[in-house]
């Protein structure tokens, strides 16, 4: 029947939530790392024990820590993140250049091909590499010379949120960056390409097409489609049929096309996932109705998710790293919120479950299936 | 022996109890022994200073016979209190409230 662990980074510590394939019943374990902000956790698709934690603060810095028995006993294993050679300067806020400097890890995206391979995306942004499984990192620097210095931080600061791997081609590695864009490698992340055409950004950017600056939030990838991309951008859904060449709006009948997070279907490449926003300026679901949208058919059209979640004065926000999807049948969705709840779906959406409802803030949320 | 106590998530980081004993002579200043609490402890590398700037982090403060020694240049040698093993040289994490 197979199980899940879903692993729920928080801004005062990470919890494991435990059920068997009916994912009905849960086991709640943490905090781990207490009073500390995790600002991702994630398991190794390929080694069920092997799990990785972002812990990061403005008192203590980063710390990479590591667990090997599935996240009930964790390692602090690394922390040293350097750039490779003189970074240089991107866009600060004021339009001026500001020196390349790190602050923390946003997120982890462990090989789906060697159990000891995981890559990271930091802010200020770049894209490491480990190949010992986080005892030590590399920058993938040929990222930055994709007109590093016109790229400048969102409101969240600058970071690389967002990281796609191809579990058939280890070469081809999609990133998304706020406020960059979305990046390609075709060669391992040697060389990377700007993936930003049919993108349109007119109330964030001068020039509303530019090759790069646009806020994209998040990017989702079926993996067995994998020249088909979903983004969910700052405004806007968007789909590329091309690896990104060309985007093209799928926004449709959804109430606010603003919003985090993106995710597919495990089992169907043209099912999709958003949770609606109302606006940058207002960060809660609109009317105070808290839903997910699917569309079974690859955007534009949109159903509201509604059985189980809040329909009324719900004024909670989904980040961008805050919503997963399980592999087994039925697909499992699961989502948390800015007002602790965690919420899981054993039907792909249909209806939905309150695993724990009074966590911390919730930044993030990923998911382990076991078979 | 130099007496450190931590902040308790560094303690627990650390995977220590209270105080930390550093071993230093008579010439120990405050970067010499961050230096060899590092060694001691390399899981503490970036937490409380950078690990390629060497500058204390922004949240962190050192305290010591009752005197706030953060602003100090790392070559300051430690008070003779604090050489002597008669008092604890403290690493603090700045207060924070909500």
């Amino acid at each position: 029947m197979g199980s899940v662990r879903v692993f729920v980074g928080t801004h005062k510590g990470a919890f494991v939530l435990s059920s068997d394939g009916n994912r009905k019943d849960w086991q709640v374990d943490g905090p781990f790392f207490a009073g500390l902000e995790i600002y991702n956790i994630k398991g190794s698709p390929i080694n069920a024990n092997r799990v990785y934690a972002s812990q990061a603060s403005d008192w203590f810095g980063q710390v990479v820590h590591r667990s090997d028995d599935g996240g009930k006993t964790w390692e602090p294993v690394s922390n040293l993140f350097e750039y490779k050679g003189d970074p240089g300067t991107h866009q600060w806020y004021d339009g001026t250049q500001h020196p390349w400097e790190f602050k923390r890890a946003w997120v982890f995206e462990p090989s789906p091909i060697d159990a000891d391979t995981v890559f990271a995306g930091v802010e200020d942004a770049a894209l490491f590499k480990s190949t010992d499984g986080a005892k030590s990192w590399q920058e993938l620097s040929g990222l930055r010379d994709v007109k590093g210095h016109l790229w400048q931080p969102g409101a969240g600061g600058m970071c690389l949120h967002t990281i796609v791997l191809n579990s058939h081609d280890a070469n081809q590695i999609y990133v998304a960056i706020s406020a960059a864009g979305a990046f390609r490698s075709l060669d391992g992340g040697k060389t990377w390409q700007a993936i930003n055409q049919g993108l349109h950004s007119s109330y964030e950017l001068p020039d509303a097409d530019a090759d790069v600056g646009h806020c994209v939030h998040s990017i989702a990838m079926h993996p067995d489609k994998p020249q088909t991309l979903f983004m969910q951008k700052h405004w806007d859904v968007m789909r590329s049929d091309n690896a990104g060449e060309l985007w093209h709006e799928v926004s449709g009948n959804l109430p606010s096309d603003f919003g985090f997070p993106i995710a597919v279907h495990a089992h169907e490449p043209e099912t999709v996932y958003v949770v609606p926003i109302k606006s940058d300026s207002e960060h809660f679901p609109p009317e105070g109705k808290l839903r997910v949208f699917r569309s079974r058919s690859g955007g534009n059209e949109w159903e509201a998710l509604t059985k189980g979640l809040p329909q009324s004065s719900c004024f909670v926000n989904v980040y961008r790293n805050a919503l997963a999807v399980d592999s087994l049948d039925k697909c499992g969705v699961y989502f948390g919120t800015t007002g602790g709840q965690v919420y899981a779906s054993a039907d792909e959406g249909d209806s939905w479950q309150t695993v724990v409802h009074d966590l911390p803030a919730v930044l993030s949320v990923s998911v382990q299936t076991l078979q | 022996m130099i007496r450190v106590i931590l902040p308790v998530h560094l303690r627990r980081l650390a995977n220590i109890e209270k105080e930390v004993s550093i071993s230093a002579n008579e010439e120990a200043t405050f970067g010499s022994v961050l230096d060899a609490l590092e060694e001691q402890y390399p899981m503490l590398k970036g937490t409380i200073r950078d690990q390629i700037s060497k500058e204390r982090r922004a949240y962190i403060r050192y305290f010591a016979c009752g005197e706030d020694y953060s602003h100090h240049p790392p070559e300051t040698r430690l008070p003779q209190a604090v050489l002597n093993g008669e008092e604890a040289l403290r690493i603090i994490g700045a207060m924070s409230g909500g």
